[in-house]
């Protein structure tokens, strides 16, 4: 369970990291939001691993070893949100550059 | 406490005076002018006032605390020295508002000028009290700058420019050395304070760090003080109004270096290294001064260098070491700042009535300016050691120093002799000076009849030259006690006994001083025609250090800067982002390697999530490798991959999250798949995959592979590793019994860390209307301006009717989406109401809505959706952050933290018991902000494609008046 989760993690990342090398700007916001799929993960696994164990409490007195850790899943919800706000404006820069420069390479300068 | 408040007058009132100088309106000359004035005799009067108690007491001290922890105080203090400083910077300062009240033209922008002159004020008296060698540093830092900016006042020009910028380069780099050289001072004496750097004797020349201190401390007072080989910055400062040359660059700035020098002098004198390059570095800079300033036509680079020659002077005079000499030091800085300052002040006026200052153009002015004249030729007199004033006196000590003997042959030659030629060279410009402008027939190329100047602009020159006058003829009365306290302050113990009076007798000095006086007369003579019209002193003319300064800073900042630029630096994108992955992966590696240890084999495989993301991981992979040429497969395997991450999050109890990467991945597809027709179409042409572009893919992959594993590594670790104990508990805990929730995950968002939401939201707000602004001056590309090839194929199809081909696909689905809007309302705001129990909540619910409202433009089209409906996003943004903050200031009001929640039960009739929270209230907000700011970037990038922009083929994008509400 935990090594398919890493190995899961391993390819988004890796993935990610070669398409956010790639010269192209829609490469690079795929790349993006593969990366953050994985960072997004990686920071769930933080807190480690629990099945049938939301953190929705079932009455007022809740012994906290029944649920799982509900840190990560805070941030990474922020973290959704902002990489959704993030891709927007991305994409936005993206097509102005494209406007402006008439391609759409990363320098603005390609073919 | 008087004293106290007396020194923090003095340092504080000339800059709180300059930030009202600076709100003065450009036009009001004289308001300026009286408030520097006033500010100027506010603080001489308190100067004055402090001086019985720095009399009895020695020193005056008054503080703040700044850091403590780190020695770091606000500290003055102002003794016998201190004193004798602050009231030339003070009173100087006074005379020189009044002069430059006149000598100003109204066509300046004067309140810069004084409030330049008032900053600058402060700083030179914030430098000199000091009690604090740290806060010396920055003050000295603070002069150098202001410095600048009045060299450089009448911007407009490019010499004043150049000479600005060469002025605080090389002080600027003197005040770095300074810094250090303090630090250094500080560690080895234990203390910043000027009290305990003094007290500690011998400690500083003893320790080893001495030679390094040393240095730098001397190449920061002769960098300031424009000494060998530094002086070049000094008549290029020149360019300044002359004001400005009289008071920092004669009579009080460059002074800061011999006061670092004497300031010092008792803990750090006395050594050989100390002797050998003060006094050296001196009376190389006194003759090449005074022989420099024989060969000047403009009257102010014969100033400028007559300034450095006496800088020198006093230089060597604290080389020597001995206590009589600092005495004659100190004596001489007065001195030559009231003979200097009131010759800069007559040049001005010369340059003011004549237009000219250069020495050629000038001659006879006495008979047009007698008055001016007098105190000019009086204030010469001074500058060149002329008996009965105060220029003899000093200059007198300087030569029975030089005169005393050393059982060095070389020491004991050089400097008398050294000192004599200088005296001879310098009475040799003063005569120059005086015969050459006043002297001679009338002047014949002058554009204007030359006459006296206003009487309060001359009455400056006459107060100082009465001081030279006075000083000169009794000094006992005049100068003494002051300079006995100076010297005191100084010296201590070790005070001398020395003699103030004006004849010592038949001796030695005496017969130096006629010598030069008949030596510099007999240069004068045989050649003034000659040196009328050279310019630029013969044999070292060439040799410039102006020159030479400028090539190093072509070389460095230009040529070198270029070179290191060419060689390490990139524009590209592709090479940065490399070095980013590829340091953040070495960090990776470095801090985890050791810590890795032995990882356990994997005890539990689950099928299912295996499946899951066997599909993911290949979605990822061919996501990666499709982006280029396929981009509509290449976002549909993003969204595999999103899925499988969404699926991971419900199968980890995060449902929340699983329900938020959902519709967040919905939201971003519809987004991408709007901005898709404006990207260039890409077809493959493999000829152009070149080996260079092979094997930068190669390496990209490894670079990739590594990080991939290394990521694996990472999160494996972590992952069986027991969890450490953390702050969850108290959420868990607390989350029913004081956020009043059972969804641990939303109690935390809109209660607990509800400070963080509302910073996110602002984020998403800004970003919507970031997106928004971008759009409204949107340009397409050329050759995606037209409408897509699809349309086009439609249009030729249907004979010119392939917008309503277009229209009539869908039709059944559009209908049923119509039909979901009011029920996909519904589930956002039960999202919404039941998000503080169960999952759900405010970014939920929020992205729902928009969502609803997407699917309105998606089935009937932007033009139906906005005849019939008007959403108004701007306003959801700002209503719904105005929400969100007003709960959190109603708390406030409420006497409780911001953000702080408050929660009951209402019973409501058929419904029952229903728990409101504030936090509710909170949630509202981000709801209503994520819809704004989902269904504004949406909506903006949609219109694009009905807007027909223009293609960015012209050069200067124009705003176009809006005629749709999006533009």
């Amino acid at each position: 369970m935990e090594l398919t989760l890493a190995l899961a993690i391993g390819v988004l990342a890796g993935s990610g990291v070669y398409l956010i090398l790639r010269p192209r700007t829609f490469q690079v916001i795929v790349g993006l939001s593969l990366l953050s799929y994985a960072v997004n993960l990686f920071i769930l696994a933080m807190g480690r691993l629990r099945m049938d164990a939301a953190p929705i409490l079932s009455g007022a007195n809740a012994n906290p070893a029944d649920y799982t850790d509900p840190v990560p899943q805070a941030l990474v919800l922020t973290a959704i949100v902002i990489g959704f706000a993030m891709t927007a404006l991305f994409l936005v820069v993206l097509l102005a550059a494209r406007g402006l420069t008439g391609n759409d390479h990363v320098d603005g300068t390609g073919n | 406490m008087p004293t106290d408040i007396a020194l923090t007058v003095i340092w504080v009132l000339p800059f709180l005076a300059s930030l009202v100088a600076v709100a003065i309106p450009r036009g009001a000359r004289d308001g300026a002018a009286w408030l520097g004035g006033t500010v100027a005799g506010i603080c001489l009067l308190a100067t004055l006032a402090l001086y019985p108690a720095v009399a009895a007491q020695g020193a005056v001290r008054s503080g703040l605390d700044w850091i403590p922890s780190a020695g770091l105080n606000l500290s003055f203090r102002m003794d016998g020295l201190a004193w004798l400083f602050c009231v030339l910077i003070t009173f100087i300062g006074l005379l020189v508002v009044l002069y430059a009240r006149y000598y100003m033209s109204p066509k300046d922008p004067v309140p810069r000028f004084y409030a330049l002159l008032l900053a600058f004020m402060g700083a030179m008296l914030g430098l000199v009290i000091s009690g604090n060698i740290i806060q010396l540093a920055i003050f000295w830092e603070l002069t150098s700058l202001v410095s600048f900016l009045l060299i450089g006042y009448w911007y407009h020009r490019g010499d004043a420019r150049d000479g600005a910028r060469m002025a605080l380069i090389i002080t600027g780099t003197g005040g770095l050395a300074l810094f250090v050289s303090m630090l250094l001072v500080g560690h080895i004496v234990g203390s910043y304070e000027l009290d305990d750097v003094l007290a500690s004797g011998s400690l500083i020349v003893e320790h080893p760090l001495y030679p390094v201190t040393l240095i730098l401390l001397l190449v920061a007072a002769f960098t300031k003080s424009a000494q060998f080989p530094f002086q070049f910055w000094l008549p290029n400062a020149m360019t300044a109004p002359t004001p400005v040359s009289a008071y920092l660059h004669s009579a009080t700035m460059v002074k800061a270096g011999v006061f670092i020098l004497t300031r010092f002098w008792p803990v750090m004198s006395g050594s050989d290294l100390w002797f050998w390059i003060v006094t050296y570095t001196g009376l190389i800079t006194l003759i090449f001064g005074a022989y420099t300033a024989l060969f000047q036509r403009d009257l102010k680079g014969l100033l400028a260098y007559s300034t450095i020659s006496h800088l020198g002077l006093i230089t060597t005079l604290l080389g020597m070491g001995t206590p009589l000499a600092a005495v004659a030091a100190i004596f001489h800085t007065a001195n030559h700042a009231t003979f200097k300052a009131s010759l800069f002040m007559a040049v001005g006026i010369i340059d003011h009535e004549t237009g000219t200052r250069d020495v050629r153009k000038l001659s006879g002015l006495r008979r047009f300016m007698p008055f001016t004249a007098t105190l000019a030729i009086i204030a010469s007199a001074a500058m060149a050691g002329v008996p009965l004033l105060n220029g003899f006196l000093s200059k007198e000590m300087f030569f029975t120093e030089t005169a005393i003997y050393d059982p060095n042959v070389f020491v004991n030659l050089s400097l008398p002799i050294g000192a004599t030629i200088a005296g001879m060279l310098s009475v040799a410009y003063s005569v120059k000076f005086v015969h050459g402008v006043f002297f001679g027939p009338p002047p014949t190329q002058l554009e204007k009849t030359p006459h006296e100047p206003p009487p309060l602009m001359r009455r400056p020159i006459e107060l100082l030259v009465l001081i030279c006058l006075a000083v000169g003829i009794i000094p006992g009365i005049t100068i003494g006690p002051y300079l006995a306290s100076a010297v005191t302050s100084v010296l201590g113990t070790e005070t001398p006994y020395y003699s103030l009076s004006v004849w010592h007798g038949f001796n030695l000095p005496l017969v130096m001083s006629i010598i030069a006086m008949v030596g510099g007369v007999a240069i004068y003579v045989p050649y003034y025609r000659r040196l009328r019209d050279v310019d630029g002193a013969p044999l070292i003319g060439r040799w410039r250090g102006q020159r030479i300064f400028e090539r190093m800073l072509v070389t460095l900042t230009n040529r070198w800067a270029r070179k290191v630029i060419a060689t390490f630096g990139t524009q590209r994108l592709q090479p940065q982002i490399f070095l980013v992955v590829l340091l953040a992966l070495a960090a990776g590696v470095a801090a985890g390697w050791a810590r890795i240890g032995q990882l356990p084999l994997p005890d539990s495989f689950d099928p299912v999530l295996g499946l899951v993301w066997l599909v993911g991981g290949i979605s990822a992979l061919a996501a990666a490798q499709q982006a280029k040429f396929h981009r509509l497969a290449a976002m549909i395997l993003m969204g595999g991959a999103g899925l499988a991450t969404c699926l991971t999050f419900a199968w980890f109890s995060a449902p929340d999250l699983a329900l938020t990467q959902l519709l967040a991945e919905i939201a971003t597809t519809v987004l991408i798949l709007l901005g898709l027709r404006w990207l260039p179409k890409r077809l493959p042409t493999p000829d152009d995959v070149t080996w260079k572009v092979r094997i930068r893919r190669y390496r990209d992959a490894g670079l990739a592979a590594l990080v991939g594993l290394g990521a694996t590594v990472a999160s494996y670790a972590i992952m069986t590793s027991p969890a450490p104990e953390g702050i969850s508990d108290f959420f868990l805990t607390n989350a029913y019994s004081q956020g009043g929730g059972t969804n641990v995950v939303n109690v935390m968002l809109v209660d607990f860390r509800g400070f963080d939401t509302l910073g996110e939201i602002t984020v998403l707000g800004m970003v919507a209307l970031t997106v928004f602004a971008l759009l409204r001056r949107f340009r397409p590309a050329a050759d995606s301006a037209s409408r897509p090839e699809q349309q086009q194929v439609l249009d030729d199809m249907a004979n010119g009717a392939g917008q309503q081909v277009a229209d009539d696909f869908l039709r059944i689905p559009a209908l049923i989406m119509n039909w979901m809007f009011p029920v996909v309302i519904v589930v956002a705001l039960y999202m919404l109401l039941r998000g503080h129990d169960l999952p759900g909540g405010g970014f939920i619910a929020g992205i729902v809505m928009s969502l609803a409202f997407i699917l309105q433009y998606m089935a009937g089209g932007t033009r139906w959706v906005e005849d019939r409906l008007r959403i108004l996003p701007v306003l959801w943004i700002g209503w719904g952050l105005l929400l969100a903050l007003m709960t959190g200031l109603g708390a406030m009001a409420l006497g409780a933290p911001f953000l702080t929640s408050a929660f009951a039960y209402w019973d409501i009739p058929l419904i029952g018991k229903v728990p409101m929270a504030t936090a509710l209230l909170f949630d509202l907000g981000v709801f209503a902000l994520v819809v704004g700011a989902t269904v504004l970037m949406l909506i903006a990038l949609a219109h694009q494609s009905i807007r027909r922009p223009k293609a960015a083929s012209a050069p200067t994008p124009k705003i176009r008046e809006g005629l749709d509400k999006w533009n």
